[in-house]
């Protein structure tokens, strides 16, 4: 083992065999959640949660019609064993992923300057010919679950989300929770999120930072979807190339049937043949798991983008504010001087009919300042509302880029890994081969 | 062995075969393994040399090189360089040089098949490209061509009989070979013989001996083996080939996404970049030299299987021929002096083409033996060197983050 030389990067000759630390994309997955709860919420000091278990369900949907669907198991427990030691009986709930759409858009509702996160995807895509596009297919199922819990996992390390309470019911009670989240009554800013992200408004003076940053989801969208559509059709080759080799196995062992000498060496290296073929699946599996932490980025394109639009919104709404607290006002001031700056259709018939009595402008007079009144106490509102999200959104987006940066380089680096790995089982069968070959 | 060749005989330096013989190679190569496919053909050619003839003293090279294109005034081809060196008294140089053109190597192979019939003469490159066999048509195909060219000369240079054929001599020396082109036509351009060699049964042959049989089973499912060994070669190139289009795509995925992200992240994208790249190019290299040392290896003893059953088919032709006039005699239908006379003289033949060819098959089946043994160990070596390239890329990259290859779980150091 390199034991005491442990991190001595320099010499490369050191870098040949020795030493089985190496480690998986689980284990890197686990890294990241210890990162996550190291980091430490007050929620996650308190209570370890994951997602264990699905399992297939089948039931009567709205419609009466009898469906097939998964649920996933939550388990619960307190962060700090038993005072004697022991480990607590965990707190258990199924939820299907239906339930978990809905937590995340009322999180999405009830903090829209916060960058929430996403969910594993609905349906699998990006997948390569032996990957399986269908929901309910096990491989499929257990990287939905894995991606759940990372979903909690994320919520839970979030300073803000950790501490909401329907989050926290979500985690801990089956039935009650939907009629808790029903009860904040978030679907009614549903539509008017749905507005928000739909709407093609022009805002005047747009935030730079926002501008950017909104340009720069966008790419970062473009750029993953490219690279995880790229990668699915490398993987779909290499596995071509790997399982290829399969028949060299069945054909060296019809072969040296009929060698005497040879036989022996063929026959055996076909078997390390049929090695090297399987060994190419349990590569692939790994390396969805890297694909799964670029997806989760990838969706995290999407969260972003949505605050950058309900920015754009309120903004837009603020303008909107003020562009119409300046009309009262430019009313205000020609019913007061009686010059009409302003063309309006009301002024040019008052000029034709007659003006009116001194009495109808004064009543206008006072409706207009109380509208310029509310006006004014709305600009001030939307402009509180404006410094509000940008400061909290702002700070939310840094925490993100930070997470992004070290998350992404984890990936990266762990994908790395998962080469070196694929590289040693590739040298090891090949050299065995050859010692076969040799013998022949 | 290598060492009883003395340098002083013959040229060494230009010569680049006998330079690697000289120096004993072993089928285990310890030193940096060439890298150049042409070199690595000769060497596994003087592996298998150095076995076979370990008895033998050499005394005849020829080479095969230097394709240039021949243009006349209605056809344009190929002609190749046959270098020849050789101590032997009944050439008129040691060193002669000619040009010769495909047609003519066919030429040969047809007189030294005619002259021995029941010898197990080596194959030539096919005359059409086979569809999915070489894909790039013109510079890779000459050159596929020219070494199994090389190879044909090769293997007959050290056959005790084929070596001596006369035939052999004018193809190597005569700068003309048109007078000699017109002697005649041989044995097998007379129908009968031709019909017969080509039928699938044999009339007139009554059993097989034991021996000729047992060679006959094998040579039908080595047949068989051989070709199934070499498609699946051929499938494990193209999908090779398939992959390296997908890699090129994959590395400049990462280099692209780099240039959106700020110094840190962009970096360590860029390295996967470069990692994937250098793999790829590793891995277009790794196919490349699949296609040139297994692949010709394979391919040559798929042509063999024809000849061996060509040959089976010729002796067991030789034992009717003899068998029909044995019964003939005794039957007394003709003049019983003459025909005792043929009858012997066929017997005689037979005999003499049993001899030859157990003396071959035994010489051939070795040969196979270390043929292919030799590919397919400097095939296992290349893909492991292939993986341990791929792995010295990986780590470095992850040197260059900063991160020990063998403790991963560790932060990275400053």
């Amino acid at each position: 083992m390199m034991a005491d030389s442990g991190t001595d990067c320099g010499s490369t000759e050191e870098v040949a065999v020795i030493g089985n630390t190496d480690i998986s994309s689980t284990e890197a997955e686990n890294n990241l959640r210890n990162t996550m709860v190291e980091k430490g919420t007050s929620l996650l000091k308190k209570l370890e949660m994951n997602v264990s278990e699905a399992e297939k369900r089948t039931g009567k949907n709205s419609v009466n019609m009898q469906e097939t669907y998964t649920v996933y198991l939550i388990e619960t427990r307190p962060a700090d064993s038993g005072s004697d030691g022991s480990t607590p009986v965990p707190d258990m709930l199924w939820r299907r992923y239906s339930e978990f759409e809905l937590l995340r858009t009322y999180l999405l509702v009830t903090y829209p300057f916060i960058i929430i996160p996403p969910l594993p995807e609905k349906r699998a895509e990006f997948v390569w010919h032996k990957l399986s596009a269908d929901n309910l297919d096990p491989d499929f199922v257990e990287r939905r679950r894995v991606g759940l819990e990372n979903f909690l996992l994320r919520v839970a390390s979030h300073p803000l989300l950790s501490n909401d309470k329907i989050f926290f019911l979500f985690l801990t009670d089956e039935k009650g929770w939907r009629d808790a989240v029903l009860e904040t009554g978030f679907q009614d800013k549903v539509d008017s999120r749905l507005k928000s992200l739909s709407a093609s408004f022009r805002v005047k003076n747009p935030d730079k930072r926002f501008t950017a940053l909104k340009q720069y989801s966008d790419e970062l969208n473009t750029a993953i979807s490219q690279l995880l559509r790229i990668r699915a059709r490398v993987a779909d080759r290499l596995y071509g190339v790997y399982k290829v080799h399969g028949n060299y196995g069945r054909v060296f062992s019809e072969w040296s049937a009929i060698e005497k000498e040879m036989g022996d060496g063929l026959q055996s290296a076909g078997h390390h043949m049929d090695t090297y073929a399987a060994s190419i699946d349990d590569i692939l599996e790994e390396e969805e798991h890297y694909a799964d932490q670029l997806k989760e980025y990838l969706f995290y394109t999407e969260a972003v983008r949505s605050v950058c639009r309900k920015h754009e919104l309120i903004q837009y709404e603020l303008e909107m504010a003020a562009q119409d607290l300046t009309y009262k006002k430019q009313q205000r001031e020609e019913l007061a001087t009686g010059t009409v700056r302003v063309f309006s259709l009301k002024g040019m018939t008052s000029k034709l009919f007659g003006q009116e009595s001194q009495e109808q402008r004064e009543q206008k007079l006072m409706a207009l300042e109380q509208d310029i009144k509310e006006g004014e106490e709305l600009l001030k509102e939307k402009n509180q509302e404006c410094h509000e999200f940008v400061q909290s959104a702002w700070k939310d987006i840094e925490r993100f880029k930070e997470q992004k940066d070290r998350d992404l380089r984890e990936a990266l680096i762990s994908y790395a890994i998962m080469q070196i790995s694929m590289c040693k089982k590739g040298i090891q069968v090949w050299s065995n081969a050859k010692e076969c070959f040799s013998k022949m | 062995m290598a060492a009883e060749l003395s340098g002083a005989v013959l040229d060494l330096e230009e010569d680049e075969d006998l330079e690697v013989f000289t120096k004993k190679p072993s089928l285990a190569v310890s030193g940096p393994l060439p890298t150049s496919p042409s070199s690595m053909t000769n060497q596994y050619h003087l592996e298998r040399e150095d076995q076979e003839e370990s008895q033998v003293e050499r005394d005849l090279f020829i080479s095969v090189d230097n394709p240039e294109s021949h243009v006349t005034a209605i056809e344009t081809f190929i002609m190749y360089r046959v270098l020849t060196r050789t101590t032997r008294g009944d050439f008129d140089s040691s060193e002669v040089e000619v040009r010769r053109r495909y047609q003519e190597f066919s030429w040969l192979r047809s007189r030294l098949e005619e002259s021995h019939p029941t010898l197990i003469i080596p194959p030539l490159p096919e005359k059409f490209v086979m569809k999915g066999m070489v894909e790039r048509f013109n510079d890779d195909f000459i050159e596929t061509r020219k070494k199994a060219l090389h190879r044909f000369l090769q293997k007959i240079s050290v056959h005790p009989v084929l070596s001596r054929s006369p035939h052999l001599k004018a193809f190597l020396t005569a700068q003309d070979l048109t007078p000699h082109k017109k002697q005649g036509p041989g044995l097998f351009s007379r129908m009968g013989e031709t019909v017969r060699s080509m039928a699938h049964s044999v009339r007139g042959l009554r059993s097989r001996a034991e021996e000729f049989a047992s060679i006959q089973d094998y040579v039908d499912q080595f047949s068989n083996s051989i070709s199934s060994v070499d498609k699946v070669t051929q499938r494990i190139i193209r999908e090779h080939r398939e992959y390296v289009d997908e890699l090129k795509q994959y590395g400049p995925a990462y280099s692209q996404w780099a240039e959106l992200e700020p110094g840190g992240l962009s970096e360590v994208l860029r390295g996967v970049s470069r990692s994937v790249e250098l793999c790829g190019q590793e891995t277009e290299q790794r196919a490349q030299e699949l296609s040139e040392t297994l692949l010709p290896v394979l391919h040559e003893y798929v042509l063999c299987s024809d000849t061996l059953k060509a040959v089976l088919r010729r002796r067991d032709n030789i034992q009717a021929d003899f068998e029909v006039k044995k019964d003939a005699l005794a039957a007394r239908k003709v003049d019983p002096e003459t025909l005792q006379e043929e009858v012997d003289l066929l017997a005689e033949h037979l005999e003499q083409a049993n001899v030859s060819l157990r003396g071959d098959w035994s010489r051939w089946r070795s040969g196979m033996s270390s043929d292919v043994r030799a590919a397919f160990v400097s095939t296992a070596e290349r893909n492991q060197q292939h993986y341990e390239k791929c792995l010295a890329v990986w780590e470095s990259f992850l040197l260059s983050q900063k991160m020990d290859p063998h403790r991963p779980d560790l932060e990275p150091t400053s």
